[in-house]
């Protein structure tokens, strides 16, 4: 294993394209270095992003909108008042990873470049409508967090292109997001489901909304039906069983050791109400 | 092999290391530091826990290389020479250990936790430390041991 500590995107992503064998970024590890030890996958070369410019920090653009580099840790996330105060689903979803030990290393675009179904910050991402920078060997594109995930483990990222920042839109005002996720435990587990909603009010009446699912599907789901469900009304059970019912019909779950089929649907419709509720509260303040 | 400037526990220590050596592995196989233990290697049990500029880490999960030019902590420099740190002496009279594996691990993680917040809830002591599993003490004596010295710590002040 060759361990590569460029300074650059470009150079990061110079070094994955030319690389023949299995290649991996290395952000916080927490993904990566499980797959290592556990001999799942032993990387030919190791690309660490953290010494490149930039990557820790966190800025809010003059029009609102948010850039998190690709190496900020879910606990810098956790310290930053501002971007809680507006995207505060975003920052409890990756707050939800691990311990203590994982929140100081783990990230938003390791979280997602890892592909799984259950990644705790993606749906979040995606009701957020956050986009991702990448880099590759033909420049640069902007890609929805949605478009990124294809199947677990695996990504719509071509070789040689890494992620340098992600991207939250501006909150404006009246918006408010959440994420919930069931675990039969209150610390360290996986999602059996998980739920992320965002939505903008205009007084009582919801104007937009987002919601998004994961773990019910191969790949974290945008539920554009069920975003919908919610616009025009103001939160009530009407609106509420219309976005349960379209979260369920989204879902096309595995029945496992952690969950069945028909209890991963049922839970996925009360986790996207109950998330609609805070963020409809959050949006109120 | 790669070439690895660092600081542990406040003194600049090199060490060569293979690119797939763990900072666990080196700070114990290379640099004699064996308080920190394995219990998993995956990151769930905490036992390896050292702190990496200031934040407790699975020393497990971080490569020795990404050690270079930061600062690491460990179990060895939480006392003061001879002196025990005020959570090494309440860990001893609240008995908050047996088989003793889980408590480098623990006295690292409570160590920043307090340095974070010195007047943190019971709640909040069980939170910070999930990440570190006890198999034998059932958790009480040691969320004790941490509010009986986060308390000793703050009247010192
Ligand atoms: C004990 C433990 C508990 C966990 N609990 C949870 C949990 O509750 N919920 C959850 O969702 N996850 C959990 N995880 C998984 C993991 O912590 C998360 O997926 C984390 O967000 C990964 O981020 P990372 O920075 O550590 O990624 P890394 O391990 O550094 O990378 C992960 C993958 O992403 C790729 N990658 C990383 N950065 C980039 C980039 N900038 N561009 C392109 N590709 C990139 C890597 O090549 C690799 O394939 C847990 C892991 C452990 C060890
Ligand atoms: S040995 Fe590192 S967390 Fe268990
Ligand atoms: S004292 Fe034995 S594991 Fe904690």
């Amino acid at each position: 294993m060759r361990y590569h500590t460029p300074s650059s995107f470009e150079d990061a992503s110079a070094i994955a394209a030319a690389a023949t064998g299995v290649t991996r970024f290395l952000a916080g590890g927490t993904d990566v270095l499980v797959q290592l030890r556990s001999d799942l996958v032993t990387p030919d070369d190791l690309i660490d992003i953290k010494q490149i410019a930039g990557v820790r920090d966190i800025t809010r653009r003059d029009d609102g909108s948010w850039r998190i580099g690709a190496a900020v840790s879910g606990a810098e996330l956790a310290e930053h008042e501002a971007l809680i105060a507006e995207w505060p689903g975003v920052v409890e979803a990756l707050e939800l990873i691990g311990s203590t030990q994982i929140q100081a290393r783990c990230t938003l675009a390791g979280n997602l470049c890892n592909g799984s179904p259950a990644a705790d910050s993606v749906p979040a991402m995606i009701a957020a409508g956050a986009t991702v920078n990448v880099v590759g060997p033909e420049g640069t594109r902007e890609i929805a967090v949605e478009d990124v995930p294809t199947g677990p483990g695996m990504t719509s990222l071509r070789p040689g292109e890494v992620v340098s920042a992600v991207n939250l839109p501006a909150r404006g005002e009246s918006g408010g997001d959440a994420y919930l996720r069931f675990i039969p435990r209150t610390e360290m587990d996986i999602a059996v489901v998980g739920a992320g909603v965002s939505l903008s009010r205009d007084g009582d009446t919801i104007t937009a909304a987002r919601v998004a699912l994961g773990a019910v599907a191969p790949t974290v789901l945008l539920v554009e039906e069920a975003g919908a469900a919610l616009v025009g009304s103001a939160l009530d059970d009407m609106a509420l069983a219309a976005l349960a019912k379209a979260a369920e019909a989204a879902c096309r779950p595995i029945s496992d050791k952690r969950g069945t089929v028909e209890f991963r649907t049922h839970v996925a419709g009360v986790l996207a109400r109950r998330a609609a509720r805070i963020a409809y509260d959050r949006a109120g303040v | 092999m790669i070439h690895v400037s660092t600081t542990v526990n406040g003194d600049a220590r090199e060490f060569l290391c293979d690119p797939r050596e763990t900072l666990l592995d080196v700070l114990r196989d290379r640099l004699e530091l064996t308080g920190a233990k394995e219990g998993c290697g995956t990151g769930d049990c905490g036992a390896c826990t050292v702190v990496l500029d200031g934040r407790p880490v699975c020393s497990c999960l971080v490569l020795a290389a990404e050690a270079q030019g930061h600062e690491i902590g460990t179990v060895e420099g939480v006392s003061d020479g001879e002196d025990l740190h005020p959570l090494q002496r309440k860990f001893i009279e609240h008995a908050a250990l047996q088989c003793g594996i889980c408590t480098p691990g623990i006295l690292v993680a409570a160590k920043a936790l307090l340095e974070r917040d010195p007047d943190p809830s019971e709640t909040e002591v069980r939170y910070w430390l999930a990440g570190n599993l006890c198999r034998c003490t059932g958790y009480d004596k040691i969320v004790r041991a941490v509010l009986d010295a986060a308390s000793e710590m703050r009247e010192a002040t």
